[in-house]
């Protein structure tokens, strides 16, 4: 069987029951495609075994490359390509390119961040988010498992896995 | 997270051990030695230094001393204040994750009486060595000393006497600063602890009144205070952000002393609801006012150099152009922007308690420096500098505020058990 194409998908009606379920379904040794959920639900994250994002990187790069940026754009305006005499100073002053470099950092480090982030969860423009369960924008959280993941199992056995752990549905989905 | 259904202690006491005492103790005698050992130095060594004699005045070894009581006092004053200041916050946005430390921030108001009387006492004391404006020839139009500018602004000290004379609006304004602050600190204090016993949200609402007027109050009392303390120092020099730099410089320090004492407290085995989460949040505190204080500070000092107006300029010139000072300014950036921002910048740093208890002691001894230069150059001018006088009044001081705050902490539960949003607390998650 292909992998990421045929799920089976557990409905569930209240966030602790799906942290309690997320753990039972682990512990049974099957492996968890991803959870969909219509709100945030704190330590989602830890039971299914996450890693710490790494989008906090990415802000720093983006971050860093704008205060470069900033600083040789100004650099070379200020000194190089028209030198200018403004109050006074020095035409590379300073204390005068802090309030630009500190717009520009925090520019490009929170539209780099949302970019990253954009396209790391196939939300950008040209991608094709997959809807397992329209219901997860409204009230139900869903539980997606890849059969060809979990090919050692067969799909009655996840299905009782998936309902042994407060499911109050289980359905299948297959994406072309 | 979770449903823990965990029984904490909450009638937990903080025991004052006296071996704790004795640390304390020890460091206050080394202190006290130390700047026995920096007087006797000044005394004996620059005494009758008359070379180097600031405006016509002689310049004697016991200014400095006068200028380092009042720079720690002024800190510390701070630092107390700023305990009951955030206590009264976590009320007036109805913070829950704070419930279980809000008798450690509020037990810092416990230093505020002593720093009152000791304040107040000292002026009468050290206040002409360190005020210019306390000299009366300024206000004599007949003295070769006239200063028109300090003329215009003596009502601000010495209305409705005379100026010159006493400076009765200033003495005033600090007697009900304090007065006010301390008013609050006990009617707060009270609410806290008449809710161990009476349970309820009734407590928590009075206590949320309060607060709210309590901030009001210190909105504005804290930039005046600022303004007579401090920024008239430099009797002509003025700046409009000055308020609130000095209230930047406390709040970072109050937070590093708070998160301090939190770690302490959690690291002998109290506070078991205190969690990587709450730690996180006191650290995001100390991270994001370490910016907020540098904003506060690159601001005022870009819009003077921008402009370079002779008369603004020159505090900055004071400090950047001297030998004994101009180091200190990039200590002050160094430790209060640079280390905690690039330190305390990943989640890792602000739950492990190892960095922040480094960090927020660097913090800590960075707004004293911070306090230095706002104190030292417009009071001993070239004759200031860091020196053991400093270090050990530094230590003393630092010494007998922990006294006093620990002693205070021991006495009542650590917990104020009966608070509406402790269970809120456990569970929280970041």
């Amino acid at each position: 069987m292909e992998r990421d194409k045929n799920f089976i998908l557990g409905v569930y009606d209240d966030e602790d029951v799906l942290l309690d379920a997320i753990s039972k379904v682990r512990g049974s040794g099957v492996k968890i495609h991803e959870v969909y959920s219509p709100f945030p639900v704190h330590g989602i994250d830890d039971v299914l075994g996450y890693k710490r994002s790494k989008l906090p990187i990415a802000a720093f790069l983006f971050g860093i490359l704008g205060t470069t940026l900033a600083l040789v754009m100004q650099f070379y305006m200020m000194k190089i390509d028209w030198p200018m005499i403004i109050g006074g100073k020095d035409h590379a002053a300073f204390p005068d390119f802090i309030p630009v470099t500190f717009e520009l950092t925090v520019l490009l480090a929170a539209f780099g961040m949302v970019g990253v982030f954009m396209i790391a969860s196939n939300l950008k423009p040209w991608g094709q988010p997959r809807i397992f369960d329209i219901r997860i924008t409204d009230d139900k959280h869903v539980m997606a498992i890849d059969l060809a993941v979990n090919s050692s199992l067969e799909e009655s056995q996840l299905s009782d896995v998936l309902k042994n752990s407060g499911a109050s549905e289980v359905n299948f989905k297959s994406f072309e | 997270m979770g449903h823990s259904t965990t029984n904490y202690n909450l009638d937990q006491k903080f025991d004052f051990t006296a071996g704790l005492k004795k640390s304390i103790l020890t460091v206050l005698i080394i202190g006290a030695v130390i700047l026995a050992a920096g007087i006797l130095m000044a005394a004996l060594g620059g005494g009758h230094d008359e070379a180097h004699a600031e405006g016509g005045h002689a310049f004697h070894w016991y200014q400095r001393l006068f200028a380092n009581l009042w720079i720690n006092n002024v800190y510390f004053t701070g630092i107390a204040v700023i305990g009951v200041f955030f206590f009264a916050i976590q009320y007036a946005a109805q913070a829950g994750w704070s419930a279980p430390l809000l008798r450690i921030f509020l037990s810092f108001g416990y230093w505020l009486p002593f720093a009152g009387v000791i304040m107040i006492v000292s002026y009468f004391i050290v206040g002409h060595d360190i005020f210019h404006w306390t000299h009366k020839s300024l206000f004599d139009l007949s003295s070769p000393d006239y200063d028109k500018i300090i003329d215009g602004k003596g009502a601000f000290f010495f209305w409705p006497l005379e100026k010159g004379t006493f400076p009765a609006f200033f003495i005033i304004r600090m007697v009900f600063f304090f007065g006010a602050w301390v008013l609050f600190f006990n009617k707060l204090k009270n609410l806290s602890y008449k809710e161990d016993i009476n349970p309820g949200n009734q407590s928590w609402f009075q206590i949320r009144k309060w607060s709210a007027l309590f901030l009001v109050f210190f909105a504005v009392s804290s930039s005046i205070s600022a303004w007579d303390w401090v920024m008239s120092i430099d009797t002509h020099w003025f700046s409009t952000m000055f308020g609130w730099y000095v209230f930047a410089s406390w709040f970072v320090a109050g937070l590093s002393a708070m998160t301090l004492v939190t770690i302490f407290l959690k690291e002998r085995g109290y506070l078991e609801m205190v969690n990587a989460n709450h730690i996180h949040d006191m650290g995001k505190f100390v991270f994001a006012f370490s910016i907020f204080w540098t904003y506060i500070w690159f601001s005022q000092f870009l819009l003077i150099y921008y402009a370079n107006i002779p008369e603004e300029s020159v505090y900055f010139i004071e400090r950047m152009e001297s030998d004994v000072y101009s180091p200190f300014i990039f200590v002050n950036l160094a430790l209060n922007f640079f280390l905690p921002f690039l330190v305390l910048m990943t989640r890792d740093a602000k739950r492990h308690g190892i960095f922040l208890k480094v960090i927020c002691s660097l913090i800590i001894l960075g707004h004293w420096f911070d306090f230095f230069l706002m104190v030292q150059p417009g009071t001993l001018g070239q004759n200031g500098g860091f020196g053991l006088m400093e270090f050990g009044m530094l230590l003393v001081f630092g010494s007998l505020v922990t006294y006093v705050v620990l002693n205070n902490l021991s006495k009542r539960n650590l917990i104020a058990k009966n608070h509406p949003m402790l269970e809120e607390s456990y569970h929280h998650q970041i």
